[in-house]
């Protein structure tokens, strides 16, 4: 089970409205690569993992990612606050308030909402770590495309702290793998 | 609505909160490294000391922590409306 706890991994911060950069930042809000994809992914992937190491590693990096989907939707939240329909319509987003107001909806940068057909779970486990790397790999890319779009000191930072995050799941995943490759080696399941 | 002396408090607790994940995540895959084990119990301490100090001042931020009269787990500010 899980605790909320009151607090930000990251002290996530901007200097000013950016409606257009809220706009790209919902590809890490309900994009394919999103958080919110990483999170479901890794917690769905984890009850059929076979070693420890592994179902401790896909249990806290899913966690994590949860953690860094409530950065993003503070980065949106503080972004488009206090926006009016007007303004809204002119940055690209009046699809976004016909339908939700100022509220987030986990949608990609297109408006194109979220679906579980973004992740798998394979029930092989060299499979889906490989999955897992690649995914990595995916949201540090698109974090470098989110920090060209943007000269806000705020968001800078809290999305290079995001990028170095994909940086270091990528390396846990990769040990993970060299882990679970060893088991499978071990238990001749040929 | 929330104090400057607040907020560093609760940017250390975030602070030191990475460092314990950071290095719990890195002994999932080393459970063996006494190091990083010693590191992780050294910053966790720091944690729970923090975390203590901080709910003692401003209030809970767990629901599982000890609240006053009446419950204060609900009064802001919430994490998404704190400037840092």
């Amino acid at each position: 089970m899980w605790y909320y706890v009151k607090k930000l991994q990251y002290p996530a911060n901007v200097s000013r409205t950016d409606l257009g950069m809220a706009k790209f930042l919902y590809a890490q809000y309900g994009g394919p690569d999103s958080e919110l994809s990483a999170a479901v992914r890794y917690l769905t992937q984890r009850y059929t993992m076979p070693i420890p190491q592994a179902k401790a590693t896909l249990t806290d990096i899913g966690t994590e990612e949860l953690a860094h989907w409530e950065i993003i939707g503070t980065l949106i939240y503080k972004l488009t606050d206090g926006a009016t329909p007007e303004q809204m319509r002119r940055a690209g987003l009046g699809d976004h308030f016909t339908q939700h107001d100022n509220a987030l909806y986990p949608h990609d940068a297109a408006g194109v909402p979220w679906t579980a057909a973004y992740i798998q779970a394979t029930g092989d486990p060299i499979t889906d770590l490989y999955e897992n790397m690649a995914a990595e790999q995916k949201a540090r890319t698109t974090y470098e495309h989110l920090i060209s779009l943007t000269d806000d000191p705020g968001v800078i930072a809290t999305l290079s702290f995001l990028r170095q995050r994909e940086v270091v799941h990528f390396q846990r995943f990769g040990e993970t793998l060299m882990l679970v490759r060893e088991y499978m080696n071990k238990k001749h399941v040929f | 609505m929330y104090s400057k002396d607040m907020v560093d408090l609760l940017k250390e607790i975030m602070a030191v909160d990475f460092v314990v994940y950071e290095l719990a995540l890195f002994l999932n895959t080393h459970p063996m490294d006494r190091r990083a084990l010693e590191d992780h119990n050294n910053f966790a301490r720091r944690s729970q000391e923090l975390r203590a100090m901080y709910e003692k001042k401003y209030g809970p931020l767990t629901l599982g922590s000890v609240s006053e009269f009446p419950y204060q787990y609900i009064n802001n500010p919430w994490p998404w409306e704190i400037r840092y």
